[in-house]
């Protein structure tokens, strides 16, 4: 085995870097994070001729080394520590032939670095249909490098890239211009005073804000032979750095570069007078989401109704096969239902990713982002946010991953805290069965009453997410870019390939980051449903079954009363129990508090928990429904449904955190487990307080 | 009265006069809005924000107040 070469691919977004990385590496890749933050690091190896590998590291996009983003700094930080282990032996800029221009500045920056440096000019098969022509010879000449035509589309370049990227110590080192003459006094100063250091990288250190290791900026500030500048007078130099170095890259392309302008234009044009028209673009955009909606509701119903059933014949298979005990009452019902947990979410998040990497793909997003500015600004949420808020209303679980594409740290914090507000599909059967029960069967001008309250329902749920993200974004102290700068890209076929392998890599990283959490969880409900303390848990089917011995009840219906017994008296009941002063004011007893308890593994779990402690033994919703309706309240008298605690309940479920795999993504997401407690500790407060008014003021 | 970039009437293009060097972020620099180079309004969102631009062919949107920040001389 040869030596490894370590590869570091950067290049501006929209450049097709992700199309080159897994054209380079194919399924060898893995995703993952940097430590600390929560950018994604994605990695793989790629192998050379000659046995050799390299190891290519697939850097956040950025316009320059000027980070502004959590993101750009990533990629400063290691080009600018060479004690890094992924430190690159070969940088790859890669850039794409209709905005060479604009991808040059990063590539005149890197090469200030005196790293070796490769140019990959992506979307080579674009040329002649957009009349371009370039003189390659040249401008490898002029820029000091390397150049590889490659077309990840077309799928060709890519054995020249490998070729140079084998051959690395035969590249140049030295910078394509002299970025110093910007203000040749202060940088001569500068070597003076540090003259072991390349001068661009002290020059980087002095105005970004990154830390790396030794050398950092008090240390040059300190110095006393070197006298630095203000921010301003640094802002200053730095614009002029720009203007300098496209003033090489104009004088350069000039000489290397020839367009046919009547061959330009075309496609974009027609599509992005439709697309970001004032009225149909709309219309398309909620088309889309429609579209979205309905995947991730409906179509994703049938693989989920598969998953459930396979999961459901593997326990019951799996008690009957092995023999009776702890351990397979643990296989059964602990960790096979929690691997059902997890499994039952993937069609929902394969469908959701499906549709938003073609939208990211063709270009579309940006599009979505400068319709929606406007109107999410204001509520400190991106144009990007309404994708998750709206898929949100099928689960929450995806959404808060698909906020992953807000590249702004506070927006996307805001999207992600918000999302479980809106009305997810696990809440439907609580709300209907609870709707059925206490709102009555009565059309209002001509509106069911009963749909009315579940439109209303949805609604709230969409205010409550707008309201709290304004609250958030008043209250969340946060550095975030001020400004808005989005690039509309040309528009693309999406490429299969890269939607397949985004599908695969976010389903793989909810099942092995969230899942953990959810299984985790599941068991420990699992445990606290199936012991508990004291004797009549122990005895519980001595005591029914005495109890009972005069009535000759059939065979199913003592099952029935057993498990009701068991539940009432195991660690989860004692709990429901022990809550039952805080949820009294709520016009509950403690049947709903073991309910509302157990469903914090998952909302329609409620339902479920219901039949089992008042012992219907099925969840046949008119059973259950009728059961409930002849339960009375002990502490007031009446039936325990009324309208007043029907509707508390309603408002309960509404914002209640009420859902463990949701907290777990958050987790994941965020990387601390600060905002998903605070989005238990304050959606609880949120959801308790509205039902305890609505229902002192109803009852 | 100054004439800016949120002047421009959709279709209508402009050369970059002057830029408002402390305020404007050094991003919008780096796309390619430097003086001299030419800008052309492509599309605008509901009430002329964002706006939606063509500058030397890099195609960006940025907010309104951004715009009017950067100076132009309209071309005919």
């Amino acid at each position: 085995m040869g030596k490894q070469i370590n590869v570091a691919l950067i290049g501006n977004p929209n450049t097709g870097k992700t199309s080159v990385f897994n054209q380079l590496t194919g399924l060898n890749q893995q995703v993952g994070n940097y430590p600390g933050i929560t950018v994604e690091k994605k990695e793989g190896i790629c192998k050379l001729p000659l046995g050799v590998k390299a190891h290519i590291l697939d850097l956040p996009g950025t316009y320059s080394l000027n980070a502004s983003s959590i993101d750009e700094n990533v990629v400063i930080e290691l080009l600018l520590n060479k004690n890094d282990k992924d430190y690159p032996d070969v940088a790859v800029v890669v850039s794409d032939i209709e905005n060479l221009k604009r991808n040059l500045l990063l590539f005149t920056q890197i090469k200030d670095l005196e790293i070796p440096t490769i140019l990959v000019i992506n979307m080579a098969d674009r040329m002649d249909r957009k009349g371009i022509s370039l003189d390659i010879p040249a401008l490898e000449k002029e820029l000091k490098t390397k150049i590889a035509l490659v077309s990840a589309r077309k799928k060709t370049g890519i054995e020249d890239l490998k070729e140079l990227i084998i051959n690395y110590k035969k590249l140049s080192t030295e910078p394509c211009m002299n970025a110093s003459s910007m203000d040749p006094d202060y940088f001569n100063r500068l070597r003076k005073a540090f003259p072991n250091q390349s001068l661009y990288k002290l020059w980087l250190v002095i105005t970004q804000d990154v830390n790396f290791g030794n050398l950092n900026r008090k240390n040059i500030d300190k110095n006393q032979d070197f006298r630095t500048k203000d921010e301003g007078s640094l802002k200053r130099m730095q614009q002029k750095e720009t203007i300098l170095r496209y003033k090489f890259i104009n004088d350069t392309l000039k000489k290397t570069l020839t367009v046919d302008a009547n061959a330009a234009k075309g496609l974009r044009a027609t599509l992005d007078n439709i697309l970001t028209h004032k009225v149909w673009g709309y219309v398309i955009f909620f088309g889309i989401l429609l579209l979205i909606f309905q995947a991730i509701y409906d179509w994703s119903s049938y693989p989920m109704d598969f998953i459930d059933a396979s999961f459901v014949w593997l326990s019951e298979n799996l008690k009957e096969v092995l023999p009776a005990g702890p351990f397979t009452s643990l296989i059964a019902e602990g960790i096979i239902p929690g691997l059902g947990g997890i499994v039952i979410f993937i069609p929902q998040i394969a469908f959701l990713f499906f549709f938003i990497s073609i939208l990211e793909e063709s270009g579309y997003m940006s599009r979505v982002v400068f319709l929606m500015d406007r109107t999410m600004r204001r509520f400190g949420l991106s144009g990007k946010s309404v994708v998750p808020l709206v898929s949100g209303t099928a689960c929450a679980i995806p959404a808060v991953m698909a906020a992953r594409n807000i590249e702004d740290w506070k927006e996307r914090l805001i999207t992600i805290l918000v999302v479980p507000f809106t009305t997810c599909s696990a809440r439907l059967p609580v709300y209907l069965i609870i709707i059925a029960l206490v709102i009555p069967e009565r059309s209002f001008m001509g509106f069911n009453l009963q749909g009315l309250t579940l439109m209303l329902l949805y609604l709230l749920g969409f205010g409550m997410a707008i309201f709290s993200a304004w609250i958030l974004h008043k209250l969340l102290k946060i550095r975030s870019k001020s400004y808005f700068v989005v690039e509309m890209p040309n528009y693309k076929l999406p490429m299969l390939k890269n939607v397949g392998y985004n599908v695969v890599e976010k389903t793989k990283s909810f099942v092995f980051g969230a899942g953990k959490i959810i299984l985790a969880i599941s068991i420990i409900l699992w445990v606290l449903a199936s012991y508990g303390p004291g004797e009549k848990f122990e005895n519980a089917e001595e005591i029914v079954t005495t109890k009972f011995r005069d009535t000759f009840l059939p065979e199913q219906e003592l099952q029935d009363k057993i498990a009701a017994y068991k539940l009432q008296h195991s660690y989860i009941g004692k709990v429901g129990q022990a809550i039952e002063p805080a949820v009294t004011p709520l016009g509950y007893d403690w049947k709903i508090g073991i309910a509302i308890v157990s469903s914090f593994a998952a909302r329609e779990v409620f339902v479920g928990t219901l039949a089992t402690i008042y012992s219907v033994g099925n969840d046949e919703e008119e059973t259950i429904k009728q059961r409930m309706a002849t339960e009375t309240n002990e502490t007031l008298g009446g039936p325990l449904f009324t309208f007043a605690s029907g509707i508390s309940l309603l408002l309960f479920y509404a914002f209640a955190m009420q859902c463990m795999s949701t907290l777990a993504i958050v987790k994941k997401e965020t990387n601390t487990w600060k905002w998903p407690a605070l989005q238990l500790v304050s959606m609880t407060l949120i959801a308790y307080f509205a039902a305890l008014i609505a229902f002192q003021v109803l009852k | 009265m100054k004439i800016t970039v949120a002047d421009l009437k959709r279709g209508q293009r402009g050369i970059i006069k002057e830029i408002s060097a402390e305020i404007l972020p050094l991003k919008l620099l780096e796309m390619g809005c430097l003086p001299g180079n030419e800008v052309e309004l492509v599309q605008t969102a509901p009430f002329r924000d964002p706006l939606y631009l063509n500058i030397n062919g890099s195609h960006l949107a940025i907010r309104k107040e951004t715009a009017t920040q950067i100076e132009i001389e309209i071309l005919p």
